[in-house]
């Protein structure tokens, strides 16, 4: 901000300082999540112990991926997560094509629809969608999330029409008249010269949703993986929500001796079910990070 | 937005234009071509949006059971209502949770990612790490993720005593505040964690304020003090507004959040009075909660015009005034000179109104 001899040393020893404590605290539960994972349960008694565990233990690991059915659930996770998004993607950029495209009588109405189905809350529509799913059949299956995110009303959807539309009302109209002029259709042109140019707001939004739908486990527990568990469906967030349940059937069948559930098990699965996501958040970290400016959602 | 930066005189002048300008009758039909981009969302929304709204409404004023042979309705009307507001327990105390720690800890929430994002725009290395840790929780915050980390202690900072604190909080306050307060300090880093989001909505709108205001400010003599108060916050506005508003919704369907938890138990209880039913009531009033919760959050945001908007309308209204007044004068002396000339000709004038228009 500003030049920079201006800036003194002490202002931005303060702003380095104040950063790292601030980053320091914000990822605790995460460095404490960790460590703790490794320990033995002698280290997690041993008080003089407190961040280093004393020797690296993995077998806290093992127990907790085998108890969470970890590959099963890693799978099914990808799926649950990535077949809705890209349904979202098709849907929500259409729409947001003919909002940002179209002048159409009732736009308004139809994006204040959008913006209050944002605001209220899943649990209105849940409980009919849930007899009209069991209805339909598609209860406890993958469907269940397909479905509306298909017709544009999948999980959050409403966030990816605006970031559509943001994007397409950035892309100049000359573009979309030229191609008219020379003969495009309607179709035509979206599918040749405004899609490829949304590489972006297509990036952010599978992102995005695919992030979403792997955390979201209370309509993911309702929908898919059942109440009561009675589809075969699971991810590896709700085999978290149910690990001490999990944990204890494991423990009574598994053939090697396993432990009882400690804090150090515990934090194990909870590493490992944020582990898929977190790798993938370094490998594509500045997608992530420069998503929101892309897009340009806060450019009004 | 861009219509709000027009002058009134360049609004008026364009809207004239426009109501002159007609849409052809070929510009209609193109534009009718949205419909048919628009058909998945009108499917979807008619299926999954207005029909189950519809239905949660009726549900909401029937008992519903589940027989062999299907739902059995028995209509109740606001049964549900009352029974929830009064009979129920749990659900009011919790919407009563659930309001005092919303309304503690949205701001909590923006103010920090303001101050992150703000520290983060500072011609600082080591921008992209720090950028990259802030935002980490986004991609690890889930309901599960929250209650295991929260029920494992890792959710506040070891160092610091909450005990202390919110033993020293319910003994100031009543204990309905004082609670979510404590629970508040109690789960302090994970709560700061829903604010990955909110910080890069401010990075970016941070990076577009013109660097020339700052500029013009210091030259004038402004401090950075006085910068933030007159520009970057009042550029930073409709960012705030979306960020809260945000940041409510995001509570509100976080799967740890013990409103929605008790929704779905409701659901599935098996006893007489509960059951589909029931559960569309309560999400209906959650629903009218939330709703009330945005709708004041964002008068109060949006509600204020900054100074200079306030001064730039009062000027044109004294304007638009005085031109007023100006032309009544005008219209006035016309008619009262029109009248002379008429009686003058007539021959009809008095001296008295002679020597005055002589005078």
């Amino acid at each position: 901000m500003g030049s920079k001899d201006r800036e003194g040393f002490l202002k931005q020893f303060t702003v380095y300082a104040l950063l790292i404590c601030i980053g320091f605290i914000y990822t605790y539960p995460i460095l404490h999540m960790v460590s703790s994972s490794m320990m033995t349960l002698d280290d997690l008694l041993d008080s003089s112990i407190k961040w280093l565990p004393s020797s690296l233990n993995f077998e806290n690991f093992r127990q907790a991926g085998e108890s969470m059915n970890f590959w099963t659930a890693l799978w099914q996770s990808a799926v649950i997560a990535g077949v809705p998004t890209i349904c979202n993607l098709l849907s929500c950029s259409v729409t947001g094509y003919a909002l940002a495209r179209f002048d159409f009588p009732g736009k308004k109405i139809v994006m204040g629809i959008i913006i209050l189905s944002f605001v209220l809350p899943a649990q209105i529509t849940m409980i009919p969608t849930y007899v009209l799913y069991s209805k339909l059949g598609i209860l406890n299956t993958v469907w269940a999330f397909i479905l509306p995110a298909l017709f544009g009303q999948g999980f959050k959807a409403p966030i990816f029409i605006l970031i559509f539309w943001q994007f397409f009302r950035q892309i100049p109209k000359v573009l979309i008249e030229a191609s008219r002029i020379d003969g495009a259709g309607h179709f035509r042109s979206f599918f040749k010269v405004a899609l490829p140019s949304a590489a972006p707001a297509f990036i952010t939004v599978a992102l995005f949703s695919f992030v979403w739908y792997w955390n979201e486990s209370y309509l993911t527990e309702l929908y898919v993986h059942g109440v009561y568990g009675q589809s075969n469906w699971t991810t590896l967030v709700i085999q978290l929500d149910n690990f001490a349940a999990n944990f204890s059937g494991y423990q009574q069948t598994a053939t090697n001796a396993a432990t009882n559930l400690n804090e150090s098990i515990s934090m194990a699965g909870t590493l490992l079910s944020i582990l898929p996501l977190t790798i993938l958040y370094l490998v594509l970290q500045r997608h992530f990070v420069e998503s929101i400016d892309r897009t340009g959602i806060t450019g009004e | 937005m861009e219509e709000k930066k027009m002058t009134y005189a360049d609004k008026k002048a364009l809207r004239e234009r426009m109501k002159r300008l007609k849409p052809g009758k070929l510009e209609r039909r193109y534009a009718r071509m949205g419909y048919v981009f628009m058909i998945p969302w009108f499917i979807g929304a008619a299926v999954f949006l207005a029909y189950p709204l519809c239905m949660s409404f009726w549900y909401a004023l029937n008992n519903i059971r589940i027989t062999p042979l299907g739902q059995k309705f028995t209509f109740l009307g606001y049964g549900n209502f009352t029974q929830i507001l009064i009979q129920d327990p749990d659900f009011v105390v919790e919407l009563v949770n659930y309001l005092t720690s919303t309304v503690l800890s949205v701001p909590i929430i923006v103010v920090f990612a303001l101050i992150i994002a703000m520290m983060l725009n500072m011609n600082i290395k080591g921008k992209g790490f720090f950028r990259l840790i802030f935002f980490l929780p986004v991609i690890i915050v889930s309901g599960p993720i929250l209650g295991m980390l929260n029920s494992e202690g890792a959710g506040s900072i070891s160092a610091v005593d909450v005990q202390a604190i919110s033993g020293a909080i319910g003994s100031v306050l009543p204990s309905i505040i004082a609670e979510p307060i404590s629970d508040l300090f109690g789960n302090m880093i994970t709560t700061l964690w829903y604010s990955g989001v909110q910080i890069l909505i401010f990075l970016s709108g941070l990076q577009k304020i013109d660097r020339s205001m700052y500029e013009a400010a210091k030259i004038d003599g402004g401090s950075g003090w006085e910068c933030f108060w007159k520009i970057t916050l009042p550029n930073l506005r409709s960012m705030i507004l979306l960020n809260t508003i945000y940041t409510v919704v995001f509570i509100s369907n976080n799967s740890e959040n013990p409103i929605i938890v008790l929704i779905k138990e409701s659901m599935f209880s098996g006893t007489k009075e509960k059951g589909y039913g029931y559960a569309s009531a309560m999400a209906w009033l959650y629903s009218l909660v939330v709703l009330l919760l945005v709708g004041a959050f964002a008068l109060i945001l949006a509600g204020r015009k900054d100074q200079y908007e306030k001064q730039v309308k009062r000027a044109v209204k004294l304007r638009k005034k005085e031109a007023r007044e100006k032309k009544r004068i005008e219209r006035r002396n016309r008619r009262n000179a029109a009248r002379i000339e008429r009686k003058r000709e007539k021959g009809q004038i008095t001296s008295h109104t002679t020597s005055r228009s002589d005078y």
